[in-house]
């Protein structure tokens, strides 16, 4: 790595968060608007840790729920079966289509797990002011921001099967109370992606903030 | 490259955003300088540049190449409009047992699921899968047929292109489409499914939207679009 190389902070700049236009940093503290896109200036983003800390600890509290309470009520003849998104992928291992077990496991379990972890890991490595790996980190971070809205996927099966099974006394598929926490943890961890500044990380071990 | 160089450069930057050039492609071998988006290193542009750029530092990608963006666009973004339709207006899914026939578009879904009560659930999946893609095509409409045909930015296209891509994330439609296939199978063996147009069109749909977003030049837009023109 070029070690003369130089950021925009240090030399008194920033880059707009919308259009990536590289602007004088203002002098005052008051919101200024950014020349070319009118998106507000922020030389990072606004009090990013503390906002990512909380929305994480509002999705680890809703992934509690989200995954005891039954996602679908299936009654079929007359008997009632509540599945968790757990027992659904036990079930879809069991009857043989393993394929759709690991979409599902992968889309609801794994992936909403490993992004917390992983959003979590990189809050603790800047609040420590770690230097390990920086661009490393970065892909990671890079990565979950890109998978976290694949979860959606367990939110819209439930969707497509309540409208789609209505045969009266035959089956009826009815949304149980954890796909409102399911959704919810979702869309909470993909704000909490976005509220994370990645540059942060490089602002630590790099520079002397 | 030694820091006084850095500056220079920067100075020129500086100088360019000033006095704007007519055209982009008329002052060739001039240097744009960007800060990376994910870790704010200065990175130089080259204006003549044909191929992507990474970050040096943490290997973002900061630019890439795009032909003909506007009209490739434009076109693509006119196509997912009507396969959007489309994909509206027909069932998807229609689920036959015994005597039963029962049909399903993505709307008649939503809002079997309000019926329910799920008013936060079927929320989501109007928004993520119908009125935030619609807003982006629209919103992608709205900036691009005045860049192609009038010469002239419409007004507010700024402000409407900065929804646009703070939208992004938010449209959810390739999810959905796995979401309808995860549920084929599992309803495979309950009774007969009949995958309706609304699936092929919705199957094209999510490719012709990748696409007109990928082939979309923000660089060129923002440019295009400046508040200060």
């Amino acid at each position: 790595m070029n070690k003369q190389h130089a950021t925009a902070r240090q030399l008194g700049m920033l880059s707009c968060h919308d259009c990536h236009l590289l602007v004088e940093r203002p002098h005052s503290h008051a919101h200024s608007l950014c020349p070319r896109c009118g998106a507000h200036l922020h030389l990072r983003k606004p009090n990013s840790l503390a906002r990512t800390w909380a929305l994480i600890c509002a999705a680890i509290i809703l992934y509690i729920p989200a995954n005891v309470l039954p996602i679908t009520i299936t009654t079929s003849l007359g008997t009632k079966q509540a599945d968790t998104i757990l027992s659904g992928v036990i079930y879809f291992m069991q009857s043989g289509s393993w394929e759709i077990a690991l979409v599902i496991f992968v889309a609801s379990i794994f992936v909403p797990f490993a992004k917390l972890l992983i959003l979590i890991f990189l809050l603790l490595s800047v609040q420590f002011r770690s230097t390990w790996r920086p661009r490393d980190r970065t892909i990671l971070y890079r990565m979950t921001e890109l998978v976290g809205r694949w979860s959606m996927v367990d939110i819209y099966v439930v969707t497509i099967l309540v409208a789609l099974v209505k045969l009266g006394a035959i089956a009826t598929i009815e949304a149980g109370p954890a796909a409102v926490y399911f959704a919810s943890v979702v869309v909470i961890t993909m704000f909490a992606a976005e509220s994370f500044d990645p540059r942060l990380i490089w602002d630590v071990c790099k520079e002397d903030v | 490259m030694t820091f006084s160089r850095i500056l220079l450069l920067l100075s020129a930057a500086a100088a360019d955003r000033f006095n704007r050039p007519a055209e982009k492609s008329t002052q060739p071998g001039r240097q744009k300088i960007v800060a990376c988006h994910d870790c704010d290193l200065l990175n130089r542009l080259p204006d003549d540049i044909q191929a992507t750029v990474l970050c040096a530092r943490c290997g973002a990608v900061l630019y890439r190449h795009r032909p003909n963006s506007i009209d490739r666009s434009l076109a693509l973004t006119f196509a997912a409009l009507v396969l959007f339709l489309v994909s509206n207006s027909f069932p998807f899914l229609a689920l036959k047992s015994g005597g039963f026939i029962q049909e399903t578009t993505l709307l008649t879904g939503i809002r079997e699921l309000w019926q329910e009560g799920l008013f936060e659930v079927s929320l989501l999946v109007l928004l993520t899968c119908v009125l935030v893609p619609l807003a982006q095509m629209l919103g992608l409409l709205y900036i691009l047929a005045p860049l192609k045909w009038a010469r002239r930015p419409a007004p507010h296209a700024v402000h409407v292109f900065r929804m646009v891509t703070e939208l992004a994330p938010w449209g959810m439609m390739e999810i959905f489409m796995i979401g309808i296939l995860v549920a084929l199978v599992k309803l495979g063996h309950m009774a007969t499914i009949v995958p309706g147009i609304s699936v092929f069109s919705f199957g094209c749909l999510i490719f012709v939207m990748a696409a007109a977003f990928s082939s979309l030049d923000p660089e060129l837009l923002w440019d295009r679009l400046d508040l200060r023109r």
